[in-house]
């Protein structure tokens, strides 16, 4: 008994070790530790929103569909993705119908229905529940169980991509039968509930610690035979980036480090130890800097940074470009990115076939150029001072950001390339819960925008584009008269632009689509509103015992994590 | 003494009461959005819909008012029913203060930290003290001697770096190179039997010394100034000339005044190890109240900051009562009546 018992161990391991996905018993891996140096708060994607509590809890809430790390769509607890051509999406576009997998079960062993699905649209959709994925369910009329395996998502207007709700780990499926009295206003005091949600996914949450550490063990009714090959998972959070690579890459503690935001000579080192591997993917985050195109000269009160006074100098697109050109991004990425990042010449670097190819005379330095280009726009050192005026005006920029030590090293970067070409820049950084919170009484945000120029980073959702390109149309400029809550930060408005972006959104042929969204891209950086920098990945580390990691930087990283297994 | 405590006690309520205002009041002032730290995509509209749900929308004085009835009444009426397992009220329907990040009541947080921290932030008391004293004495006594020196030597490097500096260091050496102990603290290890007491033990070395090295450097510094003060003192003249033993005079007559000032800078100390360290903590990811705190504070989670530090005001207020109280019980001659 004994000894067949170990023959079959070792088979076992054989297996794994040719192909994990034969491996035999579940849960035979033992323990996988993770850690997130920012700790989930909560295990409710609906309530929270921050990266860390959406990836957490994919472990056990899942959605109809994932993303793969190429951006394509995979069926999760759905059976196929609709489309135009499988009948799943109606001809006019308004109609998406999922058609759910059979016999699967919640942990708690009751059977997933389309009921689940309905009542996961009426949790996030109710007006007083704070739910933040709503923008996900843009436009949904009605969500209705066509059968117990089938629900249909009526939209009030045709949708070209009709893969917002349940598409990704950011709208996953909660069960009605332990939710249903937590809705709405109720919703924040169900804390066992958010605490614990019961899912479909290959984990159960066993012990949660909020904002300290989550004991998941292995869900025993999960659907896929032999998996997870871990039976329980370690997820602690705490501390800051460099120490959790120290804790992967150095003393082996940890088999998985997420988001290491470590200036890339101390990653680099730390990796030569030998006992892990960063890996990066390339999602659709992009650091820009933001064009000012109105003028937010203090002296101008309450009217400074809106329409009404257009900037003196940012407006004309030679200046711009001269900025741009100036710019040595290579120099951006190795000082501050490493690994995490690329040099981009567009605000829409990803997926691959959204990617213009006509921006890409920025990615090379040309001093030379960009001097020609301001003294063909008439900006010339007249008085000596290194420093180029015209009428009176100075080539100064005031150039803000977030506080953070890799933005503030590519401030200090750019403001030298600049002072080459006679542009002084003066910097400032804000707390990044000031400049990014939305406070109306503080002068600081990056709405407002009382700064020439500024710096971060803007992604999307999803893979489809249209809402992000929407950004700058000119009913997006934010102003006194919508509290400044708009997206449009440099106040770009161009009438073409916003024609195109109202063709964009009723053109369902994806060639097609794709061709508007690079030619949206290409505008916006021929007009000078956007100086795309560095197109940034997400960086992660995983332990050389760890196999099976396949990160991808559309949806939850560690979205495949039932596949993962030790290396023997 | 008693007329004197109920009295200071009762003065504490209206301190504690301004205290209260000027705290939420600084916070609820202070910059800062509980929505900054979701993604920058998800649009404006949606960030108000969240604060509302947070009942950011209320004028502040209702605000105010109903933080002051969650803390002061439903909170307490909250322990005594979890203590005598009994149903006062409506509680099904009592409002807890809830953390704005987790949405779960704070202080279910703060006593799911609490035992961490005790332990970490304790024991280094414990340790610091227990090597303070001795070294306090023998330094004083043997002034400018070779181990005076060393002391004063260490106690400066105790003094001046920094945890976020010493806590690295001995990661590097203890954990990185040698392997000796573990780097981050593990907060599910439940002890149960001797092999898992010692892994406790193991994990807590690091922290404990780094936490331990700073406070034995403060506490070395005043025992030694403080029985230098009482050496040359008359009455230590008068012993040594009664002819009483050296033993006799420095632990008995020299030591007992010197400890006076002593137990009362330990007493107020007591407050911060209940604070945590927020540097340490953060450093070996024992993720106390210290790590809450900060936590708290980066995510603009105003309940909880509010609750946590009008907690530490109350134990502040609390402890500088006892110091008083103890002042009073060693030294005779402090007569509050």
């Amino acid at each position: 008994m004994k000894l067949s018992r170990k023959y079959l161990l070792a088979a076992a391991a054989g297996a794994l070790l040719a192909s994990p996905a034969l491996a035999a018993e579940r849960g035979a891996d033992g323990q996988v530790n993770i850690l997130y140096w920012q700790a989930p708060s909560t295990q409710n994607p609906y309530l929270s929103g921050g990266t860390k509590d959406i990836e957490s809890s994919s472990l056990v809430l899942e959605p109809l569909a994932n993303y793969d790390p190429a951006g394509e769509m995979l069926p999760t607890l759905a059976v196929e993705i609709p489309t135009l051509d499988n009948g799943g999406v109606s001809e006019d576009l308004t109609s998406i119908t999922w058609k759910l997998k059979q016999g699967v079960v919640w942990s708690d062993g009751t059977p997933f229905t389309a009921a689940d699905v309905v009542f996961s649209a009426e949790y996030c959709l109710h007006p007083e529940g704070g739910c933040n994925a709503t923008p996900k369910f843009a436009d949904v009329t009605s969500v209705e169980a066509i059968d117990d395996h089938t629900v249909k998502i009526t939209f009030g207007v045709a949708k070209p991509f009709p893969y917002g709700p349940f598409v990704g780990n950011d709208s996953p499926i909660i069960q009605k039968a332990q939710f249903e009295s937590c809705i709405g206003a109720k919703a924040p005091e169900c804390t066992t509930e958010n605490f614990g949600p019961i899912g479909t996914g290959p984990f159960m949450v066993k012990d949660f610690k909020a904002n300290d550490t989550i004991q998941y063990v292995m869900n025993e009714t999960y659907r896929e035979e032999g998996k997870p090959h871990f039976s329980s998972v370690l997820f602690k959070g705490g501390g800051d980036a460099a120490a959790a690579a120290r804790s992967v890459l150095e003393t082996g503690e940890f088999d998985y480090a997420w988001n290491l935001q470590v200036e890339p000579e101390i990653l680099s080192q730390m990796e030569s130890a030998g006992k892990g591997k960063v890996i990066a993917a390339f999602g659709p985050s992009v650091e820009r800097l933001m064009i000012n195109k109105t003028n937010p000269d203090p002296a101008l009160g309450d009217e400074r940074g809106t329409v009404k006074h257009p900037h003196p100098f940012l407006t004309d697109a030679k200046v711009v470009r001269a900025l741009s050109l100036a710019i040595e991004r290579e120099i951006l990425v190795e000082a501050g990115y490493g690994a995490a990042g690329k040099v981009t010449c567009n605000v829409l670097p990803a997926p691959n076939a959204y990617a213009s190819t006509n921006n890409d005379w920025c990615k090379t330095q040309d001093v030379e150029q960009a001097k020609a280009l301001l003294d063909e726009a008439g900006w010339n050192d007249t008085d000596g001072d290194g420093v180029r005026e015209k009428d009176g005006v100075k080539l100064s920029v005031i150039y803000q950001t977030s506080t953070n030590s890799v933005r503030q090293g590519t401030q200090a970067l750019i403001k030298q390339m600049w002072a080459e070409i006679g542009v002084e820049t003066e910097l400032k950084n804000i707390s990044a819960s000031v400049f990014f919170g939305g406070d109306q009484s503080s002068p600081d945000t990056f709405q407002k925008f009382f700064a020439d120029i500024e710096m971060y980073t803007n992604n999307f959702n999803g893979t489809d584009p249209e809402a992000y390109m929407g950004s700058w149309t000119c009913k997006q400029i934010p102003s006194p008269e919508n509290q400044w809550v708009a997206n449009n930060m440099p106040r770009y408005c161009n009438a073409e632009y916003d024609a195109l972006v109202a063709k964009y959104a009723i053109t369902a042929e994806p060639a097609e689509r794709q061709a508007i969204a690079k030619k949206l891209n290409d505008m916006l950086m021929e007009d000078g509103a956007i100086v795309p920098l560095i197109h940034r990945g997400r960086v992660a580390a995983h332990s050389n015992a760890l196999g099976g990691v396949d990160m991808t930087a559309w949806d939850s990283e560690i979205h495949n994590i039932e596949n993962w297994y030790r290396v023997k | 003494m008693f007329r004197y405590t109920i009295r200071r006690l009762l003065f504490a309520i209206p301190t504690l009461l301004v205290i209260s205002f000027i705290i939420f009041a600084l916070l609820d002032l202070a910059p800062g959005d509980p929505t900054s730290q979701l993604p920058i995509n998800i649009p404006a509209e949606v960030r108000q819909k969240i604060r509302e749900a947070l009942g950011l929308g209320e004028p502040f004085y209702v605000r105010y008012g109903l933080w002051m009835q969650q803390f002061f009444v439903n909170e307490p009426l909250n322990i005594l029913e979890q203590w005598f397992g009994v149903t006062i009220g409506d509680s099904e329907n009592r409002l807890r203060v809830l953390s704005w990040s987790t949405r779960s009541p704070v202080v279910d947080l703060i006593v799911e930290r609490m035992p961490q921290t005790l332990w970490v932030v304790g024991m280094a008391y414990v340790v610091g003290i227990a090597i303070a004293l001795p070294v306090g004495v023998i330094s004083a006594y043997r002034q400018y001697s070779i181990f005076d020196q060393a002391g004063t030597f260490i106690t400066m490097i105790g003094f001046s770096i920094p945890p976020f500096f010493s806590g690295v260091l001995v990661i590097v050496i203890f954990s990185v190179n040698l392997g000796w102990f573990p780097s981050i603290y593990d907060t599910t290890h439940v002890v149960t039997d001797w092999d898992s007491f010692l892994k406790q033990i193991n994990q807590m070395i690091l922290p404990v010394m780094v936490l331990a090295l700073q406070i034995t450097a403060q506490l070395t510094r005043f025992m030694r100034a403080s029985m230098l003060d009482n050496l040359n003192q008359d009455y230590v003249r008068t012993a040594r000339a009664k002819g009483m033993s050296e033993q006799a005079v420095v632990l008995l007559h020299v030591l007992r005044n010197s400890m006076i000032p002593v137990i009362t800078v330990i007493a107020l100390a007591v407050p911060s190890i209940f604070g945590g360290a927020i540097i340490t903590e953060q450093i070996f990811k024992v993720n106390g109240i210290g790590a809450l705190l900060i936590g708290g504070i980066e995510a603009g989670d105003l309940p909880l900051v509010q609750t946590l530090t009008f907690i530490f005001a109350v134990l502040i207020v609390l402890f500088n009562l006892v110091a008083d109280i103890l002042y009073g019980i060693l030294d005779p001659r402090i007569r509050y009546d």
